[in-house]
């Protein structure tokens, strides 16, 4: 009896025919993000089950009392099998988390699976609420632990959200595929984290991205590179790039006073300078940033080159030095290298 | 040289093909019934394993303290408190083991993207041969599932059955920071992984008592062997006299033998394990029905040949030819260059083992007595019928020798003088042969003692238990309790039969909360209780419990156990003969508290006989029921006596088995003594006795053989029944039978003896009557 093969039956993310994750595959049945969206919240903060796809993201750069840098990740992915949210066992809403805490030297990381159905995962839409299992993210704080490790962090919001592309719609590649996509990069942090035994207090600041589509990449796109980057001036820029026949990029400029600029296809650039072996797979883990329009010329490195999770859809996500032009610190996040 | 050590040795096959077929066949019939017997072992565990392994072998689990199921909250409950736990539903449909088992959360869970089928229907992986009726669910054929079982995913499995999470599977890896258990849900225990499953460890007595037969005819078969090499040495004494006369050193000739014997040990090796590869196919399906009908395991109903079998058996046949040929080798190596072959010589020479033999024997056999009166256990059994066994084998020879010489002493007239000193004088070469004989008919009168006593025992319980006129099965819950609505006026009472599932000291227990009703108190007997021990139970101020939870947890008429969140006195020990597990009575009151959601599916109907027939037809037209389901006492009582029936079987093959494995050692040495005995006849022949007569007299003496052995094999059968019944049964199955004795059984198998014996005796007999004059007075001419 081979139980991986019901598994997989219910995983859409493991029938990975096209893209990175299935995120390139067509959306029978399941919602398109269009222009003209009205965001509502809290509502929006909740799941949309009527798209396929969703996440709930939280990066983190945090500094201990002896100026150690660290970096914290908490993610839960929603992948729906049908566009309902259902109740019980057999609800068609397979949940995701993936979790992340990055020492200069460890990497630690765990993943969970849930069905919102019984309740063991999901997202309110009364306030930010999302859990899976004890992992908690909500507009005060977020947890998430492993076998040998944990965080406690409190967060205070302290900007505007902030919508890409064009109010929210993020267009991913020059066919059109799109997701909604906001952000709220103010967020301050304090709190512990856990690791060798020992209790540290951390404090730093945390970056929260929301995005859900039902076919957000074309399928020959195969994996992106995004950065989120916060800079001494109290600027911010989120960029990516997404790799397939052609490279296709977008960027925000975040200006210190909650002010958004988009950029289109092109006038963000990053290009690898350094690549580094983890887990058998050679990945980029210097690079460097450019975005004319606004005078950025940077170079991002990699706090913990091996911060690799290799789970389920494996990739790279972890804390960078930002220097050049502007300095800073911020996160990366690499897929389909594998 | 050595070529031509072989070239002489080999030719003695030649001359004596016979005593080849005795030794090979002596070798693989033992070797047979041996690996046969390991390979339903084999097999029967490989299906266990794999039951267990299958969804959470080697995770520790939670359960509820009391058996019940676990909602799906305290589930979710546990993984927010940061337990890492992944739930499983085990539940029947349509009389399959369905397990309901969550992917996502299952420990050591790798994601594997070789196979990305999505079906669009639910799916439940089933075993082979196992039908799922519903129309909901598609159906993939696994064939590594366990038989009778299905798995699917939890969503899935919960739709089809309405079952609730049965346990937790513990993942070995939990997160740094959770709450305490018992804060989250008190009624949850956890259960450390235990090695084995308990269908193993229950089923392991059943599996002992099969290598016990398995080793039983190897034991015979050895003895076949043994005494072939002893004649068959005895016979090349000449030969390596005369090698060693020539020059061959003697080591050279000895490692020559022991390497023939090695060839032909693994030849017959081989055939054995092919043998046994047919008697093991032949049993399995009856040693699947016996497993399933005394412990509720599956066991797959066909046979793989796995390779451990041919390395086990051809292991077992070169040890077991080596063992039986030590001696004879042995005193090959010391005999002095110019001693002759002398038969008679051979007799004496054994004449003075005897003295040893029945030392060893009297202290095994005082040893199993004093074992008898102070050990318990499985062990202590087995090895009880072990010292019983063997003792009693190694006084056969003796107990006939001595027979033998007083027989010989108050005979009167030669020829009577003559047939008794004639018997006893071939006594080395038949005393194993007698001596299998005498242990298959112990066997067999131990088992069939036992087997009987079992079955009278069982059909008086029958008797007791299913007291009720009328059985009825519902459908569910609901119906149940519409059968009850519609029955009420019908009949004069409604016995509900409904349990819950426990745990009691950590041996799974069923709880059963029968209402107050004459019935109990007038027709089960209890084996130990207190006065009014029924007005107690459904007074709720006492619990009676069966024998098996009594031997296993050690309870006593008068000792406290604790069940549905009560301390209840144990007022009554109950015979519960066919059940593997534990069972608590306890009264209708206090179980209802205890699960007041439990409602009866089946029912004991008491009714007056004479309106049976006719409220059993109501009973199926209006509630859509089948014959199955609404039984009545005798068609139940057959059935059960069908499945107590069908537990036997392979007792009952293994002992007939065991029995003709002792006939063809019989023959075997009476043909090899026809041979080696013309020196003896020869001159009995020759003052007047005609071959007719002497072969009468094969004929009579293997009647007396018989029917001597069959008088020795009585006691000890005896003694092994009650070794049977009061210590391996005890140990083995929790509880204990009475011993009844079955004279005519034992007549017809005294019988089958004498005829078998004479059917081995018929063709030396019919040799010896029409040997050519001329053979017999060769004798003379070559009077050595």
């Amino acid at each position: 009896m081979n139980v991986k093969a019901i598994v997989l039956c219910i995983l859409p993310m493991c029938a990975m025919a096209q893209g990175f994750a299935g995120l390139g595959e067509t959306v029978d049945g399941f919602a398109v993000p269009t222009a003209g969206y009205q965001f509502m919240f809290p509502e929006d903060h909740g799941a949309h089950p009527e798209f396929r796809i969703e996440w709930w993201y939280v990066t983190a750069n945090l500094t201990g009392p002896d100026g150690t840098q660290y970096g914290a990740q908490w993610t839960v992915f929603r992948n729906a099998l049908e566009p309902e949210m259902g109740t019980g066992w057999g609800a068609p809403q397979i949940w995701l988390g993936h979790a992340a805490l990055t020492t200069p030297t460890d990497h630690y990381y765990a993943e969970r699976f849930g069905r919102s159905g019984i309740g063991q995962a999901g997202a309110k839409d009364t306030s930010l609420d999302v859990w899976i299992d004890e992992w908690e993210l909500t507009d005060n704080h977020m947890t998430a632990q492993g076998a040998d490790w944990a965080y406690h962090l409190d967060l205070q919001f302290d900007g505007p959200l902030v919508f890409h592309g064009d109010n929210g719609l993020s267009v991913k590649s020059s066919a059109g595929q799109a997701s909604y996509y906001y952000s709220q990069p103010y967020i301050r942090v304090s709190g512990s984290i856990f690791v060798d035994g020992a209790e540290i207090p951390v404090m730093g600041q945390a970056w929260m991205d929301r995005e859900w589509s039902s076919q957000p990449l074309a399928s020959d796109q195969s994996g992106w590179d995004w950065f989120s980057l916060s800079f001494d001036t109290g600027d911010k820029l989120m960029g990516f790039q997404l790799r397939g026949t052609d490279t296709y990029t977008s960027a925000s400029w975040i200006s210190a006073d909650g002010g958004v600029t988009a950029y289109s296809d092109g006038a963000f650039l990053a290009e690898p300078i350094t690549v580094h072996e983890t887990a058998g797979v050679t990945l980029p883990v210097e690079w460097r940033v450019t975005l004319p329009l606004q005078g950025v010329d940077v170079i991002v490195n990699a706090i913990n080159p091996d911060a690799y999770l290799p789970v389920s859809v494996p990739y790279w996500e972890g804390p960078v030095t930002v220097t050049g032009s502007h300095g800073g610190v911020g996160y990366l996040e690499m897929t389909g290298y594998d | 040289m050595t070529r031509a050590i072989w070239s002489a040795v080999l030719s003695h096959w030649r001359r004596m093909p016979l005593q080849l077929f005795t030794l090979v066949m002596g070798l693989a019939l033992a070797t047979a019934l041996w690996s046969g017997v390991q390979a339903i072992n084999a097999e029967a565990r490989a299906s266990y394993a794999a039951a267990s392994d299958e969804l959470t072998g080697g995770f520790d689990r939670i359960e509820r303290a009391d058996g019940g199921s676990i909602s799906v909250d305290t589930f979710v409950a546990l993984r927010r408190a940061g337990w890492l736990v992944s739930p499983v539903i085990v539940a029947d449909l349509d009389g399959t083991q369905v397990a309901g088992i969550d992917v996502l959360t299952m420990p050591d869970f790798v994601l594997d993207d070789s196979q990305s089928v999505t079906p669009s229907t639910p799916t439940l992986w089933v075993a082979e041969n196992v039908k799922i009726t519903s129309k909901t669910v598609t159906t993939v054929v696994d064939a590594d599932l366990p038989p009778g079982t299905a798995v699917g995913d939890i969503g899935v499995v919960s739709d089809l059955t309405g079952a609730d999470i049965s346990y937790l599977v513990v993942n070995p890896v939990q997160p740094l920071f959770q709450e305490k258990l018992d804060s989250i849900s008190p009624e949850l225990v956890i259960l450390e992984a235990s090695g084995e499953t308990d269908i193993a460890q229950l089923t392991d007595s059943f599996h002992l008592n099969l290598t016990a037969f398995g080793l039983l005819s190897f034991v015979v078969g050895i003895f076949i062997v043994h005494g072939a090499v002893g004649l068959i040495f005895e016979q090349r004494r000449p030969l390596v006299r005369t090698l060693r006369s020539v020059g061959a050193p003697l080591g050279q000739i000895i490692t020559v033998m022991a390497l023939e014997l090695l060839v032909i040990a693994i030849l017959a090796g081989a055939i054995g394990v092919i043998l046994g590869y047919f008697i093991a196919s032949a049993l399995l399906p009856d040693v699947a029905a016996t497993l399933r009908g005394l412990y509720g395991a599956e066991v797959g109903g066909t046979l793989t040949l796995r390779p451990i079998w041919w390395i086990s058996g051809l292991g077992i046949a070169v040890v077991g030819a080596m063992i039986a040929s030590i001696r004879a080798l042995l005193s090959i190596a010391r005999m002095p260059i110019l001693k002759i072959a002398q038969p008679r010589s051979w007799a004496m020479q054994s004449g003075r083992g005897q003295v040893v033999l029945s030392v060893i024997g009297i202290g095994l056999i005082a040893a199993a007595g004093i074992l008898s009166l102070f050990a318990t256990g499985l062990l202590a059994g087995f090895a009880i019928l072990a010292a019983l066994l063997i003792g009693a084998a190694s006084l056969v020879p003796v107990v006939w020798t001595l027979f033998l010489a007083g027989t010989e002493r108050s005979a009167s007239g030669p020829i009577a003088k003559w047939f008794w000193a004639d018997t006893r004088q071939q006594m080395p070469g038949l005393s194993l042969a007698l001596a299998a004989l005498m242990l298959a008919m112990a066997a067999n009168i131990g088992v069939s003692t036992m087997v009987g006593s079992f079955r009278n025992t069982f059909q008086g319980f029958l008797d007791q238990r299913l007291a009720s006129e009328v059985y009825i099965d519902t459908k569910s819950a609901e119906q149940g309790q519409n059968f009850v609505d519609w029955a009420a006026g019908r009949v004069d009472a409604i016995l509900p039969i409904d349990k819950a599932d426990v745990n009691i000291s950590g041996i799974p227990t069923e709880l059963y909360g029968p209402v107050a009703h004459q019935t109990y108190r007038d027709h089960w007997a209890f084996l130990s209780a207190k006065q009014d021990a029924w007005e107690t139970i459904h007074a709720g101020d006492g619990a009676a419990i069966n024998e098996q939870l009594s031997y296993r947890g050690g309870y006593k008429v008068g000792d406290v156990i604790v069940v549905a969140g009560v301390a209840l006195p144990v007022v009554g020990v109950y015979g519960d003969y066919g059940n593997p597990i534990g069972q608590v009575i306890i009264g209708r009151d206090l179980f209802l508290q205890a699960y007041p959601d439990s409602a009866a599916t089946s029912f004991g109907i008491r009714i007056a006989p004479e309106r049976m027939s006719e409220f059993m037809a109501e009973a199926r037209e209006e509630f859509g029921l089948s014959g199955q389901d609404v039984i009545d006492q005798n068609a139940l009582k057959a059935y059960s006596m069908e499945v107590f029936e069908r537990t036997f079987t392979v007792t009952a093959s293994l002992n007939v088995l065991t029995l003709g494995v002792a006939g063809f050692a019989i023959l075997m040495s009476l043909l090899t003594l026809a041979g080696m005995r013309l020196p003896q006849l020869a001159p009995v022949w020759a003052i007047g006795l005609d071959r007719r007569q002497l072969g009468w007299i094969e004929l009579a003496r293997a009647v007396i053989l018989a029917i001597g052995t069959a008088v020795i094999a009585l006691p000890v059968g005896l003694a092994l029944a009650w070794v049977l019944l009061a210590v391996v049964n005890v140990a083995a199955f929790g509880w204990r039978l009475p011993m009844q004795v079955f004279p005519v059984d034992y007549a017809v198998l005294g019988i089958q003896a004498v005829v078998a014996a004479i059917i081995a005796a018929i063709w030396p007999a019919v040799r010896i009557a029409r040997m050519p004059p001329a053979d017999l007075t060769k004798v003379f001419a070559n009077e050595r």
